[in-house]
């Protein structure tokens, strides 16, 4: 449907900003975030989409993050770890723009992002999830899935509002609203569509959360300690779905506390320790190394 | 709820449920009832009747304006704004100097009504804008802080000496200052229709003016009252292009927008929102239509000064929103009518027709008895409203926070969001696990 700029104007995306790397035309273009992104993001090749290099962040005199340097794969679940205080946070809120980082560069599919604001990090598919799961509690779970997704046409005021230009607007919402269903089947959330998201309980929110998140049609996803305060079964079915998730394209950055989980589920982890990174590579790797286990011993003991 | 306990009252809300306009006509024909009892005990003939009814539907007509923009700041977008009054002033007067004859004092630049009307919207948009795009940054109650104090800003300036007559570029203008300012007042819109000269009083009727005044006579209602029922025609019909405008903005994605950031706005930037903008947008339309509602309601007369812009209209405002029911447009509608009309204007009725006569004149000597205790509150019924909307808030407030149609699920979607293209039903799958959310845990 809509090849127009989808925005309209109301969040008009990527000031003209030209990504400086010679191979950006593969790349879908920003602006294009219409349904196309649901067709290109299956097809574009994925390599290494989120490059951090040299991320710094300090909080008057206290260096959360001190110099932070890693990628992420392609369609991998990586997994961030470290004890606390360690500045996986920090990281995750300098990588999607809640803060903006000292010093160092986020690029995000070969594009800085660097000090970007929250909404065009995230209008560019990087999309993150919250520690304590943030639903909209007054809109119920129907609204805040229809909310999420990128590109919506009738996010223009004129467009929402003139009558003869709302055609598209109800096309598009009734697409949506197919989506929508099929991703709260996925979570097996869809009998509380009609509730307000502050009734569910903790864990309701927490499936929400991922399932709004995928509304957007993301490239990547920035789930920032998911299983914490979950049970086992739905920690097992949250994590069932990300290995899913995963297997269909997607690419995870998971900020975890808990050092099994990562461990158990991530290919590649990164470990992080006094606002470094101390150590990377596989599980295994990571397991037996030397200086990870004195970090996280040195912390317990 | 169960079904056997359903008493009349369930009923009478089955009723209403779900049927809007009924709810809001229904609302009406009751506040009409009671006013109409109360003018036909005061000895009031048909004219009077008329009248009364009329200017209740005013009030209800002009705070619904007003209540309902102030629905789309802060009911769906959970902008704090205490400046509404400042806002009706800046679209009165800018509208009242656009049109204002050249020749009259203050002068004016005479422009046709429906430009000076646009210019004056314009003028509170930008207004607006203006406050907002630094106050935006802020949190919700500097927000709040910021407007209270521009809107007693713009009133005192509206008074002051130097805006009382300027000259800009060669063109004198004026607010009047203190003594107020003429203009041509919104109803010759539609007296128009009446008569020859709407704008010079006491002009020849044209020939439908002479058949509706005739019409009118022959029941006894005069030709002002006439004239007023014309232009309260206008006005309603204002009412439900905002009722309309502000239910399309509700049910469509902007909306829904519009609702995350009043929710949890890093949650709607995080999910690619320019939160900002939006808030700009609602922000500069907010206003217009409430410079747009004030200058038709206040300004209807075709005469204001600065004190019809003091602060209390911006919290009657509010407290309308609340009784009605903040986040809903025909919970804004209702509130603006019981507040209004049952509220506001019985009582000053009431006081006004009623009281006087033998009521003590002090509340020490009310207290001989119960009968004196009556007449001296029937007698001051006008400053005791307010003793009781200041009740009726605190009671909602612990109550009914939500007000009377807050608790209303209106899903911000140009679609039904609960209908599937499969046809199936979601609440028909039992297969699922009763512990499938997990436990509440935190």
């Amino acid at each position: 449907m809509s090849e127009t700029d989808a925005d309209g104007g109301a969040a008009g995306p990527a000031e003209a900003e030209i990504p400086e790397d010679a191979t950006a035309p593969e790349i879908d273009e920003p602006e294009a975030q219409d349904s196309e992104v649901e067709e290109s993001a299956k097809t574009t090749p994925r390599s290494l989409p989120l490059r951090v290099q040299n991320l710094h962040k300090e909080f008057g005199g206290i260096t959360a993050v001190d110099g932070a340097t890693f990628s992420v794969e392609a369609e991998s679940l990586t997994g961030l770890i470290g004890p606390n205080g360690a500045g996986k946070s920090t990281t995750f809120n300098c990588i999607t723009g809640v803060h903006r980082p000292t010093s160092g560069h986020v690029y995000f599919r070969d594009e800085d992002i660097t000090g970007l604001a929250p909404h065009e990090i995230a209008q560019r598919g990087l999309v993150r999830t919250f520690q304590i799961a943030r639903e909209l509690e007054e809109m119920t779970v129907m609204e805040n899935m229809m909310l999420a997704p990128r590109g919506q046409v009738g996010e223009s005021l004129v467009r929402s509002v003139t009558p003869g230009l709302r055609g598209s607007v109800v096309e598009q919402e009734t697409e949506l609203r197919e989506r929508a269903w099929e991703t709260l089947d996925l979570f097996e959330i869809d009998h509380l569509a009609g509730e307000y998201a502050g009734n569910l309980s903790g864990g309701q929110r927490k499936l929400l959360e991922m399932a709004r998140v995928l509304m957007t049609d993301p490239e990547m996803v920035l789930l920032d300690e998911p299983l914490a305060g979950v049970n086992p079964t739905l920690e097992e079915k949250l994590l069932e779905r990300v290995h899913e998730l995963r297997g269909e394209g997607y690419t995870f950055l998971l900020v975890e506390h808990d050092m099994d989980v990562i461990m158990e589920n991530c290919e590649h982890v990164i470990v992080m320790h006094q606002g470094r990174v101390l150590a990377e590579g596989g599980p295994d790797e990571i397991r037996s190394n030397e200086q990870v286990i004195e970090a996280y011993l040195g912390e317990n003991v | 709820m169960s079904d056997d306990v359903r008493g009349v009252p369930d009923r009478v809300v089955d009723l209403f449920e779900g049927n809007d306009p009924l709810l809001i006509v229904g609302t009406m024909l009751g506040i009409y009832v009671l006013l109409t009892a109360a003018a036909v005990a005061v000895g009031f003939d048909l004219n009077g009747i008329v009248n009364t009814l009329r200017a209740a539907t005013v009030f209800a007509a002009g705070y619904g304006m007003l209540v309902l923009a102030l629905n789309l700041h802060w009911g769906y977008t959970g902008l704090f704004n205490i400046g509404v009054a400042g806002f009706m002033a800046v679209g009165t007067y800018v509208t009242a100097m656009l049109s204002a004859a050249p020749s009259s004092s203050p002068p004016g630049l005479g422009l046709p009504l429906p430009v000076a009307i646009l210019g004056g919207m314009a003028a509170a948009a930008i207004v607006g804008l203006l406050t907002a795009l630094p106050a935006l940054r802020l949190r919700a109650d500097y927000l709040a802080i910021v407007t209270v104090a521009l809107s007693e800003m713009i009133r005192l300036f509206v008074k002051s000496r130097i805006a009382q007559e300027f000259t800009v570029a060669g063109v004198t203008l004026g607010t009047g200052g203190g003594r107020g300012i003429n203009y041509p007042s919104p109803q010759t819109i539609v007296t128009g229709l009446l008569v020859k000269e709407p704008r010079s009083p006491g002009s020849e009727p044209t020939a439908f003016g002479e058949a509706v005044f005739g019409a009118a006579e022959s029941v006894g209602i005069s030709e002002s009252v006439v004239s007023g029922l014309f232009y309260l025609v206008l006005l309603l019909v204002f009412t439900g292009a905002f009722y309309w405008l502000l239910v399309r903005i509700a049910n469509s994605p902007f909306g829904r927008v519009l609702k995350a950031i009043r929710e949890d706005e890093l949650v709607a930037s995080s999910l690619g929102k320019d939160t900002r903008l939006f808030k700009l947008k609602v922000f500069a339309v907010g206003c217009a239509l409430m410079g747009l509602g004030g200058y038709l309601w206040i300004g209807r007369s075709g005469y204001v000064n600065d004190l019809s812009f003091r602060p209390n209209i911006t919290f009657f405002v509010f407290i309308a929103l609340i009784i009605g029911g903040a986040g809903s447009n025909t919970g804004s509608i209702l509130g603006g009518m019981v507040f209004s009309a049952l509220l506001f204007y019985f009582p000053q009725f009431v006081s006004q027709n009623l009281g006087g006569g033998s009521a003590p004149d002090s509340f020490a000597a009310a207290l001989g008895s119960a009968g004196d205790l009556f007449a001296y509150a029937v007698a001051n019924v006008s400053s005791l409203r307010f003793v009781a909307i200041g009740i009726l808030l605190v009671y909602l407030m612990q109550n009914r926070p939500e007000g009377i149609l807050g608790h209303r699920k209106e899903d911000a979607a140009s679609v039904d969001l609960l209908e599937r293209g499969s046809g199936r039903r979601p609440a028909a799958d039992g297969g699922r696990p009763p512990d499938s959310g997990g436990e509440s845990d935190e």
